[in-house]
This record gives structure tokens, sequence and C-alpha cells, in this order.
């Protein structure tokens, strides 16, 4: 094992959950890429408990630490890591396979599991003291961080879509091609989800509004313009202005910045409060 | 007791020569039942297919030969016909019935039709009680290998036609065809079967144009499509899904110019266009257009030709499971029936003249 990981884990016994659940989604991962390599036609419902198994364990690890602080367990990049984590394997669980799009469970298994390999090895940061629990704050952070999952997903569907399409375009499709959803169903579910991601992240945005706390202006800025990106690309694309290819691409150039940016937006909002 | 196989099929026969000795259903119970007064045979079954006509004897002590078994069925050899026959005994016997089934001896080889054409004649004889201890062990192993060859071998995968490769591109776009509608530019026997192909994946509505209006609307009579008349094809086309153009015409009759304004009226819903044409019906450069994937008779051949490349691939792994199956069958037909002849290793069949 490794030490830092080993140190970790005794300072935050808890992290066990974590650690059990990156393991499923691993053998999720690895399982669906052995299934798209030699094109066999293995039992779908696999990867399906995997990522369940690796939901159920995520879901508990945030119970005993939410238990713990006695509030929504995002208090630390560690923990706002699992959480986001959990909400792409909640939203794959209750959106993905409703659309039976197996595969897209094949290409979430290892997003998760590389969050859950991240968020492991960083260095322990003992959980918050209990505080006063403020509801809209709790909401806020949870419908955003269940956005996220969403965009996260329409992420790996736009993925997947753009590499359909290219195969398309090139007339050579690989084997690959033929086991991966039609396009036209990966354009439903990226829009799909970019929906779902634009409903929780605009509860969020509302429930933030009713805090009632100082909010610094970085955050509200950030927020507004994630909300504004987003809308500009559903709206673009009920219009029918833009072709699915290009709202595949904006799904990963805005999911991308979105990451790229809340480091940094956390950051300077807590060096150079507005 | 010993089994045989006498009979031609497509790679000893041409099919005028086939055509003469097919047995139709109709005639299929009669032909049983003289074939049992045959010296010789005890069991009979006939596999009767465009591609095959095959006897499967079980017998003693005489061995049937086309001679007296054609003469049984009161059919009568001309001058040539002899030496389209092949002769198979014993352990050959079930390998060449093991292969058939599997689709190793197919024209196209992996096709699945054959199974039940197999299972169809098995059953017509054994409903006769025709069919004995000896063919039923042989028939039930030939479908538990036909099973087992699909199952371990990727020899019924992948597309070898321009039109099942067509289709199979036209499900990744669409997902299903049901909601899709399909035009075909130009009514010629390409675009028929490019059409039927389209139909039996449950394709919603097909239309047909062509410059004779008559001939679009007696092929969409025979397809149950709808003929549209060839100036107004550019209508119909903004609520069509999937266009096959092969028609002769000298020049494009689909640009990208033309289709841009098309695509913005389809509020940007994919296309799929199939250019069969020669000289092209279709400008290259629509491929270009987002949404839009054309693809030419050339790059459908490449891809059918890389599906049945990839076929013959799996078809050498087949071949070693039906020996494996051949040798527990011959294992089984030694003990059943002393004194046959086992399966020597690398046994080969040598048809009389391979057509």
């Amino acid at each position: 094992m490794h030490p830092v990981f080993v140190s970790v884990v005794s300072a935050e016994p808890d992290r066990v959950w974590v650690l059990l659940a990156a393991l499923f989604f691993l053998f999720g991962s690895v399982y669906s890429a052995y299934a798209l390599a030699t094109g066999k036609a293995l039992p779908r419902w696999v990867n399906l408990c995997a990522l369940g198994a690796g939901f159920v364990l995520q879901t508990g690890f945030l119970y005993v630490r939410g238990h713990a602080i006695g509030r929504c367990p995002i208090t630390n990049p560690f923990e706002v890591i699992v959480f986001m984590s959990w909400s792409i394997a909640l939203i794959y669980l209750v959106v993905g396979s409703s659309y039976r799009l197996s595969l897209l469970g094949g290409f979430t298994a290892p997003v998760v599991a590389v969050m859950s390999l991240v968020a492991l090895f960083l260095p322990a940061s003992p959980p918050a003291l209990p505080q006063a629990v403020n509801p809209w704050l709790e909401a806020h952070a949870s419908f955003s961080m269940i956005a996220c999952g969403a965009f996260a997903l329409a992420c790996v569907a736009g993925a997947m879509y753009l590499f359909q399409e290219r195969q398309l375009k090139t007339r050579q499709p690989t084997s690959i091609f033929f086991r991966l959803p039609p396009i036209n169903a990966l354009t439903v579910a990226n829009t799909r989800l970019l929906w779902l991601g634009f409903a929780f992240l605009s509860l969020g945005l509302a429930a933030g509004f009713c805090v009632g706390q100082a909010t610094d202006a970085w955050k509200v800025g950030w927020s507004i313009a994630v909300w504004l990106l987003y809308g500009g690309i559903l709206l673009a694309r009920s219009q029918r202005r833009v072709a699915a290819k290009w709202v595949a691409r904006l799904s990963i150039l805005a999911f991308s910045l979105l990451l790229s940016t809340f480091w940094g937006i956390r950051f300077i909002s807590e060096t150079r409060p507005l | 007791m010993n089994i045989f196989c006498l009979g031609l099929s497509h790679q000893t026969a041409h099919v005028s020569v086939r055509e003469r000795f097919a047995v139709p259903d109709a005639v299929l119970a009669e032909a049983l039942q003289r074939l049992r007064t045959v010296p010789g045979v005890a069991e009979a079954v006939i596999l009767s297919t465009c591609n095959r006509t095959e006897f499967y004897l079980a017998g003693y002590p005489e061995r049937p030969t086309p001679e007296t078994v054609l003469a049984g069925l009161q059919r009568q050899l001309v001058q040539g016909d002899r030496e389209h026959f092949f002769q198979l005994a014993a352990a050959e016997t079930a390998r060449h019935l093991f292969r058939v089934t599997a689709g190793l001896e197919s024209m196209v080889v992996g096709e699945t039709e054959i199974f039940g054409q197999v299972k169809r004649a098995y059953h017509a004889a054994a409903r006769l009680g025709v069919t004995g201890k000896y063919l039923n062990r042989l028939f039930q192993k030939s479908f538990q290998v036909g099973k087992d060859v699909r199952a371990n071998t990727g020899i019924a995968k992948g597309s070898v036609s321009v039109g099942s490769v067509a289709v199979d591109l036209a499900m990744q776009i669409f997902g299903s065809l049901q909601g899709c509608n399909v035009m075909l530019l130009g009514a010629g026997e390409t675009s028929e079967r490019t059409a039927r192909a389209f139909q039996a994946r449950g394709a919603r509505q097909l239309f047909v144009s062509n410059r004779s209006f008559a001939r679009a609307e007696s092929l969409a009579g025979l397809v149950g499509g709808r003929a549209v008349r060839f100036d107004r094809w550019e209508e119909e086309f903004v609520g069509v899904d999937i266009l096959v153009s092969s028609t002769s015409a000298p020049h494009f009759l689909l640009t990208a110019a033309k289709l841009e304004p098309v695509m913005r009226r389809r509020r940007q819903r994919p296309v799929f266009i199939i250019d069969l044409a020669m000289p092209r019906d279709i400008d290259p450069a629509v491929h270009e257009l987002d949404g839009v994937y054309l693809y030419d008779l050339d790059s459908l051949e490449v891809m059918a030709a890389k599906g049945l490349e990839a076929r013959r691939r799996e078809a050498e792994l087949g071949e070693q499971l039906v020996l494996r199956h051949v040798r527990e069958f011959g294992a089984w037909l030694e003990q059943a029936s002393s004194g046959l002849p086992a399966l020597g290793p690398g046994v080969r069949f040598e048809y009389p003249r391979p057509w």
C-alpha cells in the first residue's frame, strides 16, 4: 500500500468505504473495457451491479461522514470529489440505464473510479466540526454537486458522440463503432443530461440566493457564468441552431471549464474576497 | 450399419444442374418414403435448399450411390450429371453436415438461414418416421455444433453485403429504423434489394422516385412504398432520414449547396445518404456537412469485404470446433456400429469437381 494512502486511511477510517467503492468502480471499468475490446457479448448487468455496489458504498461513506459532522459532507476537497463521483454514479443509475445505454456505464465507471482514487490520495483533512446547519446552504451545495454529476455524464455522452461521429465521417468504422450506442441515442442522452444538470444547477443557485449570508462575489459571478453557459447551449440546441456535434463539443468544453475553474475560484474567493 | 451423404451443392454444380435435382416441399414426404425402398437405406433425411440438395442416409449392407438413390426417386441422371455428385461416408458425412449446419459450407460464410433449413429437413423426416438411431444422433449433434460454432466464434458477426452494411450503418446512426423514412432515387434492382433490407428492419415509410413514374409506381407497389414524381423528390426529401440513390444521371443530383438549406429545414436531424450510382449521384462534398453521412458504393464494398475477411478468419476456429465434434461423433459411431472407419487426423473432403 502507498504510504500516503495508509497514513490517510489510518487518520480517517471511514475512507475504507471510498476505497471499496473505488475497487468496484475499477472492476466495472476493466470489465467494460474487456467487453469492448474483445467484442464478447458479456452480461451487461455485471457492470451495472459494480456501479451500484460502488454507489451504495459511497452512500455509506457520505452517511457516516455526514452523521459525524452533522451536515452534507462537502466541507473539504476529499469530500467534494467523493460527493461529485457519487452524484455521477447516481445520475447514471437513475438516468443512464433508463436509456439502455449500457456502455455509457462502461465509460462512467472509469470516471468515477479515477475520481474516487484521486480523492483517496488527497492528504488527510479532518472532517469539519459540527455546527449549526443552514438548510438552504445544504440544498445549494448538494443540488450544485448533483448538477455537476449530470454535466459530467453529459460530457461522457458528448465524448462518445464525437467518437462515433468521427468513425462515420472517416468511412472506416472499427468494430468498436458497432458496439457503442447509436449517435442519435447519444444525442438524446447528451441533451437530456444537460437539461437535468441545468435544472439542478438552477435549483442550487436559487437555494444559494436564499442562504441569507454574505457571499463572495467571485463565487456568485462564476456560478451565474456557468448557469449562462449551459443555458446558452440548451437554448441553441432547443432552437436547433447548432448541430448535435457542436452540442457534444460544448458539453465537453463547458464541463472542462467548470472543473478547471472550480478550484481556482475557490482559491481566489478565499484569498482575495470581494 | 453405416451413414452416408450424397448430393450436390453450389460448390459442385451450377444452379442449372442443382435446380433439376431439387426436392420441393410438396413432394418431400413422398421422396423420403421412396428413399426407404432403396437397397441399403434404413434411415433418410433430404436437405434441399437453393444451394444444395443432399441425401443423408443410414443403412446396411449395400452402399447407396447417386444412381440407386435417384432411381429410387424416379429421377434420371443425364450425361455429365454424375460428376457433380459427391459421396461421403461415416465420419466424413458427420463433418460435412456439421460444417453445413455451422454455415461453414455456405456461399456467404456464417449465414444463419441454413441452420433453420437443416432443422426443418430433419423434423420433416423425423415426423414421417424415416429417421432412426443413427440419423437422430447425427442431426442432434449437428445442431449442437451449429450453436457451438456460432456462439464461440465470430463467424456470424459483421456485415458481408452492401445492403447489410448500409442497414447496419443506419442502425448505428438512428438506433431503430422504425421511425425512419427512406427514399429511393432510381428504381433498379439494387434499389429494390436495399429497400427490402431497410423494410425488413422496420423502416416507417418508403418513397420511390424515378424518371419513369410508372417504374417508380411499380417498385413502390412491390415494396409497399409511395411513388414520388422525379421533379418533386427534393420537396419530400426534407422529411427523409435515409436516401438511397442509384439513378443513371450524368451529373450530381444533390450538392452541398442544395443540401445545406434542407438541413436547416430539417432542424439539424441527421441524414444518411447511400450513393450506389455509377457515375455518382451525390456530390462527395455533402459528407462535410454536419449531420450528413454519405457512403458510396466503394466505401460500402470495402466494409463488406472486411466483414467477409473477418468471417473467414473466424471460420478457421469454426473448423477446429467441428473436428472436435466429429471425433466425438466418430467415437460414438464406432461404438454403436463396429467396423466403421474412424476419422483420420487432417481428413479432407475431395469434391469431384468444384464448380
